[in-house]
């Protein structure tokens, strides 16, 4: 879905683009540089300080967050590509009225310690459950058929993309399944 | 008789920044928001051991929005006489590879990054020296290893012990580079306002960073403010003032704006320390009952041109287990290489490995089940010191984890146990952290309105440590905790020292008690004022006072692995640790330091290598795709658990700190079941699948 202006095009400097882009049900219309990640232009233009960079190359994890309802990391995707799409940070993860069940399920299994890998694994988690539910199968599915029994294995096999130094992750999968029978 | 008030202590509560944590409102370094923000980039030297002959910083400055390029030639002058390696751009040396030799400012993210890829630096190279040998010409005995001890130390006769001993073990074990990669990167926000710095640092302890910029800057302590409020971990590599903080000061004073500073991710391998590889030779001379008679540990690691850095590798064996003739010995050479720092437990850590893998080799050799062979080296007195144990409870987490673990149908028969092409195997380490405290200050308020703020500059990397001391707090002053606020990770507040050396809570705490009993005390006279009522201590006298006893933590891990006979592969099926470490505040938080240490054990043994290319005397798999720590599929059941114990020679909260013990000894544990499981014993970590398979038997 295109925005109605004229998104996507360059800008006259030639180095920055306008995009219009959803973020936690707000619509932005911004103009961003061209070299400018999702996950920095959430962090330093949007101040959603939410979305962590824990690597910035893709490999930990700690900048998911939800496009369109899938889960990605927002360190490899150039925000100006994004016109029109819309993102959930964990800025966007809780209810109108309190915490929702992943996030409440994280502190009562004390589901990290340092806290800086959580709002990644809060979005992945998030969007892993969403998977299940569609029965996408894992590398841990024995029937590739069937529908998804969300398992510890399973649980585990989905998140592994999302690194915890503190090591956290007996806690996460915990929440999670807690998380899973609340649905 | 009235029941006794129901105490914070001891009991199960969430950490108290959890919401923060889970709705992203949690600020971390980087996350303030300032007017007029810039951001700078480190710029690496690409050179292993020169000097920079030329910077053109012409490319970089032509990019669109860069500010500045500082380098050597133009960045502000700093005052030497701290740490060397925090004495950055002022000289054109280089002393390693990666080492910060420019940092580029910009006002965008984006600009800063192109910038810093464009600055050209030219250098004389000179040659260069980066891997540790046990032949080196230049090995030498420090005159101490961290924190202080000496580096040499012998008691009895060992070379007569051990060539009179029945049975011998003599094996040398290695470990690699081990890089600490917290998941917040080391990063500053830096701002200069009318001659006072104000720095938001991810570290371990704002008091010391404080200390550190006041003396490189030339200014009083109280020009110098640094906030620490969320740190996104630091397993000791934030437990000194490191780079970005000096590098976004000076930044900032140059360009006359605020800098946001982070390394990147590569950045993290080097120059803000790592464990530095280790070559440890164990001998142990025992009687055929496997008590051990003589034993000698000598550790060889490295060290940097720039700082002397000294892992104390051997001092694990001063004092664990029996053994009349005793010796350990620490080498060091000085390679062209970043300075190795702390990373969770040094020393401990990877001289538990080398130890409690012998004590399994010895094991063997004796047909000693390696349970009992440990609770047979008991001691009842510090062989190193002399003197007595303030506590020590090593049997009782042995006897009680086996218990826990199923230990005693064990057949010790190596590769005896199948389940389809899995080898099956389990594996015992002990495991000890020295209890210590040091001194704190902390402050302790009264409102008129019934409640309490306490305050003292204790960090919370993550450890739950805000949690704990609100608990305590609470407790020192008898009152419901829902009426006590604690405010910490400000230097403002009174002064404490790092989270570091499982010392944090011990001492911290400590403080925070004498705060406010004093307070509870003064109470007592009267009424709160409308202003309210504030008491100051420190532990500064009480701590120097402490009795000389021998305070040790102690723990003992159990692991159960299965190893695929086809292709090496292993799989971690369980991990039991049983500690030992005084009472336990929070058992919430206290379980996820010790599954954490564990974990990181776990990573020690089966998957964690720093690899250097010597030609650039610098790591290949600097990121964390190919520096491969433990993820979720790794930890398939993993338990910790603590008995309890009552030691009043420690603290006033009874303590032993519980950040590092969870590591030692457990990847120890992890190897000696892959040798229970396969037959082959692996000596130099991590135990990768290519260093079994040759080795396992065919099917």
């Amino acid at each position: 879905m295109r925005s109605g202006r004229e998104s996507g095009k360059p800008a006259e400097d030639g180095r920055s683009s306008p995009v219009a882009l959803t973020v936690n049900g707000v619509r932005h219309d911004l103009t961003l540089d061209n070299r400018a990640t999702l996950l920095d232009a959430l962090r330093e233009r949007l101040a959603l300080i939410g979305s962590k960079k824990g690597c910035d190359h893709g490999q930990c994890g700690s900048c998911t967050v939800l496009l369109d309802g899938r889960r990605v990391k927002s360190c490899l995707i150039l925000a100006v590509t994004l016109d029109g799409r819309a993102v959930v940070t964990v800025e966007g993860l809780a209810g109108p009225e309190d915490l929702s069940p992943l996030q409440a399920a994280f502190v009562a299994r004390d589901a990290f310690q340092c806290g800086y890998c959580t709002p990644g694994q809060l979005c992945s988690a998030r969007g892993m459950l969403d998977e299940v539910a569609r029965d996408w199968p894992s590398a841990v599915t024995e029937d590739l058929t069937a529908p998804v029994e969300l398992t510890d294995a399973e649980v585990r096999e989905r998140m592994s993309g999302n690194l915890c130094r503190c090591a956290a992750y007996p806690n996460i999968v915990a929440a999670i399944r807690d998380a899973a029978a609340a649905r | 008789m009235s029941a006794p008030p129901v105490g914070a202590v001891g009991r199960e509560h969430p950490r108290l920044e959890g919401r923060d944590k889970v709705t992203g409102a949690a600020r971390y370094a980087v996350e303030y928001p300032v007017d007029d923000v810039t951001y700078g980039w480190a710029v690496p030297a690409m050179a292993t051991r020169g000097r920079i002959t030329r910077i053109d910083a012409a490319p970089a400055l032509a990019v669109p929005g860069v500010l500045a390029v500082l380098h050597h030639g133009n960045a502000p002058r700093l005052t030497p006489g701290v740490d060397q390696t925090l004495f950055l751009l002022q000289e054109p040396t280089v002393h390693y590879r990666g080492e910060f030799v420019a940092v580029v400012v910009a006002d965008t993210i984006e600009a800063a990054r192109e910038g810093a890829r464009l600055v050209r630096i030219d250098y004389d190279a000179e040659p260069h020296s980066t891997v540790l040998t046990e032949h080196h010409p230049d090995l030498y005995r420090p005159d101490t290893v961290n924190p202080g001890y000496p580096p040499d130390t012998a008691d009895g006769d060992f070379d007569a012990g051990y060539a009179a001993a029945e049975v011998r073990v003599d094996a040398t074990y290695r470990t690699p580079a081990y890089h600490n990669n917290p998941m917040e990167p080391h990063a500053t926000t830096a701002h200069w306002r009318d001659g006072r710095l104000l720095a938001h640092d991810s570290t371990q302890g704002s008091t010391p960073v404080q200390a550190t910029l006041a003396q490189l800057f030339g200014l009083p302590p109280e020009a110098v403010r640094v906030i620490a409020e969320h740190v996104g971990g630091g397993f000791g590599s934030k437990g000194a003032p490191k780079a970005p903080v000096v590098l976004a000061a000076l930044a900032a004073r140059h360009v006359d704006r605020p800098v946001r500073l982070a390394l990147t991710r590569q950045q993290l391998f080097g120059p803000i320390g790592y464990r530095t590889p280790t070559i440890q030779r164990v001998r142990l001379g025992a009687d055929a009952d496997g008590r051990i008679e003589a034993v000698c540990h000598d550790a060889i690691s490295q060290t940097s041109t720039v700082h002397e850095f000294a892992e104390q590798t051997a001092v694990y064996t001063r004092s664990m287990y029996a053994g009349r003739h005793r010796r350990t010995t620490h080498r060091l050479v000085r390679l062209d290489v970043p300075t190795p720092f702390w990373m969770r437990a040094p020393g401990e850590c990877p001289g538990a490995y080398a130890l409690e893998s012998a004590l399994d080799e010895l094991a063997t050799a004796c047909g000693v089940d390696p349970v009992e062979l440990r609770v047979r080296n008991d001691v009842t007195v510090d062989p190193d010191s002399g003197q007595p144990f303030s506590s020590r409870n090593l049997v009782a987490c042995l006897r009680e984890g086996a218990r826990r673990f199923g230990w005693a149908d064990r057949d010790p028969t190596p590769g005896a146990r199948h389940d389809g092409r899995w080898l099956i195997g389990t594996g015992v380490a002990g495991s000890s952290y020295p209890a210590r405290a040091r001194a704190a200050a902390a402050a302790a308020t009264a409102a008129p309105d019934g409640t309490f703020e306490v305050r003292i500059n204790a960090t919370d990397i993550g450890t739950g440590a805000r949690t704990a001391l609100w608990q305590v707090a609470a407790d020192a002053l008898a009152v419901p905790a829902d009426r006590v606020t604690i405010r910490v990770g400000d230097s403002d507040l009174p002064a404490a020292g790092v989270a570091g050396g499982s010392m944090g809570t011990a001492s911290w705490s400590w403080a925070v008690i004498r705060a406010c009993e004093q307070l509870r005390q003064r109470l007592r006279d009267g009424v709160v004022p409308a202003e309210g009522l504030t008491v100051e201590v420190s532990t500064a006298d009480e701590i120097r006072g402490q009795r000389p006893l021998a305070r040790y933590a102690y723990g003992a891990h159990f692991a159960q692995v299965r190893v695929d006979a086809d292709t090496g592969e292993v799989r971690l099926d369980r991990m039991l640790g049983m500690f030992a470490a005084g009472r336990v505040v929070n058992p919430t938080t206290a379980r996820s330091q010790l599954i954490g240490g564990m974990t990181m054990g776990l990573s020690m043994a089966l998957h964690e290598e720093g690899l250097l290319d010597e030609r650039y005397g610098d790591w290949v798999n600097h990121d964390l795709a190919t520096y491969h720590v433990s993820v979720c599929a790794d930890v398939e059941r993993i338990e910790a658990y603590w008995l309890p114990e009552e030691d009043p020679e420690l603290n006033p909260a009874g303590v032993k700190g519980i950040g590092e013990i969870g590591i030692v000894g457990s990847a120890a544990a992890v190897a000696n079941a892959v040798h229970h499981a396969t037959g082959v014993r692996v000596r130099d970590l991590p135990i990768r699948l290519d260093k079994l398979l040759e080795h396992l038997p065919a099917r």
